[in-house]
């Protein structure tokens, strides 16, 4: 049986809690002196990226490094994808050489299911980030960092997120980070709730386990941690939003909205980060925000992922009992 | 003079009966007709229905012979159960001229499947800037009736006024592919709950519906026809329901496949799911159904679309929009619409053959199955079971979305005019 991470939505919560778990224990290599484990090695994990991502790529180079796997990085800049090769030959040369696995971040909505489910190879598959469908590693480094923050790094062991109440600001719309969180962060028990201007709220949202405002500053108060997705300008131009200082008006978040969120509550920020659009520098330079702290909890829990998914541990049952479509709702003869 | 006498055909579903062709007409149709001279066909209780008639099928030829020519494509319809089928102008180049129509229309003559009406495009390149010669297209040999953009809409709302109008002088309509183009930009799957999940571009039911909508009134306005391809929201039947009961000359259609699939199946991200205008929902698969009943909905039309494998052995977004359906068509209607009860096979005969030869002003076919009309016939085992094998097909292409799905119902025989194109299931 295969196993891949393609989706946040086919983690259980034991899943989940366990990848957790384990990029706690992964988290302590970084702070020995030798920074490097023996697990994988002779295993060989590529960095398959159809998409510029330098700093998905190194975070994954550097987990799959400090876990001693050899690591190939296949960018389809100036590659043969480039001249039109497509992602079958792409993946078919890939397990020509062996891969373990495939991190694989796409321009394309499903290409990260369509290469685990299609036969091109055997490797497993971890989805880096595709189109505007999801990037659940990065929501699992979130959950982390909300876990080490809001419950404690030792006290959380074993533990989800039980009640906290999770707030994610911003284009929704187009966003893969916001749709993985929102699947992982209702798994791990947590209350979510979108803030966006409702042309960047997706149609049928009201069927997401999760909560939708308009309004920033009613939300800020009831909030344990505060997600600020990156705005691209260019949405302005596509009549998202008005002007770039509206959108920063109602939806940024400044020194004064940070000052009504309660004591303990976090900002986070995937990154990158346009400063002065979705956030003030003085947020960003806080104490309160984590950015920088997700960047080094990306680490540890992409050597979680690989480690358990190369070590042989299952946590893709939906992934791979989805192979077989399920039959059209309309058909007659059931 | 060959003579063929098909013994105990249910015709239309009815009692069965005998019916007597010679040479391409029906001679005779009755109880106990003589064999003699004849060669029999023993329908056992089959259904016989008057050859269908396809108004929006594409050949791909000249342009795409990699995915199918005007000889496997007719071929794919005869197998259908179908004498006439109408091509597409999308082709390279586009059927705009009347070289380019008479050149499908020869083609079509010499493959001997079945009859080839080509359309003719609205405007030149399809490009929704200026008519093509319509009248050229019209006088050729090809007589083109029926003009369209299929794959892409005639959205200047002065350029479909004046196609409207100017196609009056002969009797044409226009075929219009309803898509407002700003509403689908990057539109990869419809609009909804499920496009959302999965993160593809959403193709919003209002995008058709704003076009048919504007379309009805204009056609009102000029007191031209209209006709509506691929029409698949609940939002559209709902409005040319209303311009029918306003004495509109407003005709539409449905594909099979909208008749069966719904959204849900792009969960798989596999493209044998990705089509143009995109599977909706399973309210808008009831309400298509209920409306090709009730008849707000005229006929039938395969949008039958060929593509290379490679077109669709890709990511989602990569992949070509379309499907093959030909060779499909009857099954699903007998599934959707006869098995469920929704229509009795008098009902099909009209909503795949006498309805879309009227639209298309299509001499020969779409006839009764009485003496005197032309021998185009299909006979139809309708307790037939089986799953589908795109290896079998006739057509170039296997971008079937049914593969391995088991349909009711076969196509076991088709004459076009006398001549048997498909023989117990077989081309002839």
């Amino acid at each position: 049986m295969k196993r891949h991470l393609i989706s946040a939505a086919d983690l259980t919560r034991d899943d989940a809690v366990l990848i957790l778990d384990t990029a706690e224990e992964m988290a302590r290599v970084a702070d020995r002196p030798i920074k490097k484990l023996p697990t994988l090695r002779g295993r060989t994990v590529v960095n398959l990226f159809f998409e510029d991502s330098t700093r998905t790529r190194i975070s994954f180079e550097a987990a799959a490094k400090r876990l001693s796997a050899d690591v190939i990085n296949f960018s389809a800049k100036g590659s043969s994808v480039s001249k039109g090769e497509s992602l079958k030959d792409t993946a078919l040369t890939l397990e020509a050489m062996g891969a373990d696995a495939v991190v694989i971040r796409h321009h394309a909505s499903g290409a990260p299911y369509r290469l685990a489910t299609s036969g091109w190879i055997d490797g497993a598959v971890v989805n880096a980030g595709d189109g505007t469908h999801e990037h659940p590693t990065q929501a699992l480094l979130d959950a982390f960092t909300m876990r080490r923050r809001l419950v404690g790094a030792d006290a959380g062991i074993g533990r989800d997120l039980d009640g906290r109440r999770i707030t994610i600001v911003g284009d929704v719309l187009h966003s893969r980070v916001a749709r993985s969180n929102v699947h992982l962060l209702h798994t791990l028990g947590a209350e979510v709730t979108l803030v966006a201007p409702p042309t960047l709220v997706p149609i049928g949202v009201e069927h997401w386990p999760c909560q939708v405002a308009y309004h920033l500053d009613e939300v800020l108060p009831k909030s344990d941690a505060v997600m600020m997705l990156r705005v691209q300008r260019e949405r302005m131009n596509a009549a998202f939003f008005p002007t770039e200082r509206e959108y920063s008006r109602r939806y940024g978040l400044d020194g004064d909205r940070m000052a009504r969120m309660p004591g303990h509550a976090i900002v986070m920020h995937p990154g990158p980060m346009n400063r002065g659009m979705e956030i003030t520098a003085q947020v960003a330079d806080s104490d309160r925000c984590t950015a920088v702290e997700q960047v080094a909890n990306g680490v540890s829990t992409r050597m979680a992922v690989l480690y358990l998914l190369l070590g042989g541990a299952v946590f893709d049952s939906k992934a791979t009992s989805a192979t077989s479509p399920a039959p059209a709702r309309t058909e007659e003869n059931k | 003079m060959s003579k063929i006498l098909i013994r105990g055909a249910k015709v239309l579903g009815g009692a069965p009966q005998d019916v007597l062709i010679d040479g391409e007409t029906i001679a005779e149709v009755g109880s106990g007709l003589s064999a003699e001279g004849a060669t029999v066909v023993e329908a056992g209780g089959k259904i016989l229905l008057p050859g269908l008639v396809d108004l929006h099928t594409h050949l791909r030829e000249p342009g795409r012979e990699d995915s199918e020519t005007v000889l496997t494509g007719t071929k794919a319809a005869a197998v259908g159960g179908f004498t006439a089928v109408h091509a597409m102008a999308n082709t390279f180049p586009v059927a705009d001229t009347a070289g380019v129509v008479e050149q499908v229309w020869r083609l079509g003559k010499e493959s001997g499947y079945c009859d080839v009406q080509p359309v003719g495009a609205v405007t030149v390149g399809l490009e929704g800037k200026k008519l093509a010669e319509l009248g050229a297209m019209h006088d050729s040999a090809a007589g083109v009736k029926v003009f369209s953009d299929d794959g892409k809409c005639v959205d200047d709302a002065v350029i479909m006024r004046r196609a409207l109008e100017y196609v009056k002088a002969f009797d044409g309509v226009v075929a219009q592919h309803a898509q407002e183009p700003r509403l689908t930009e990057g539109a990869q799957m419809n609009e909804g709950v499920v496009s959302s999940e999965l993160g593809l571009g959403g193709w919003p039911a209002v995008a058709e519906e704003s076009i048919i909508a504007r379309d009805v009134l204009l056609a009102a306005h000029v007191g031209s026809r209209v006709h509506i391809c691929h029409l698949s929201t609940a939002g559209s039947v709902e409005i040319v329901r209303w311009a029918k009961s306003k004495g509109w000359n407003v005709t539409a259609e449905v594909t099979p496949h909208h008749l069966l699939l719904t959204d849900e199946l792009v969960r798989t991200y596999n493209p044998v799911y990705k089509v143009n205008p995109p599977l909706r929902t399973e309210a808008d698969v009831m309400a298509l159904r209920e409306a090709l009943a009730d008849g707000t909905i005229d006929c039938v039309a395969t949008d039958h679309a060929p593509h290379p494998h490679e077109d669709k052995d890709c990511e989602w977004a990569a992949a070509a929009m379309g499907m093959v359906g030909l060779e499909t068509a009857l099954s699903v209607v007998q599934q959707t619409m006869v098995d469920s009860g929704l229509l009795d096979w008098a009902g099909v005969a009209d909503r795949m053959s006498f309805r879309p030869a009227a639209i298309g002003r299509l001499e020969g076919h779409g006839r009764p199955v009485s003496a005197g009309e032309p021998a185009n016939l299909t006979l139809v085992d309708p307790a037939y079971r089986g799953a589908v094998d795109p290896s079998g097909f006739a057509s170039r292409s296997r971008n079937t979305p049914y593969e391995g799905r088991e349909l009711p119902g076969r196509v076991t025989h088709t004459w076009l005019r006398g001549r048997a194109t498909v023989v117990d299931g077989n081309l002839a």
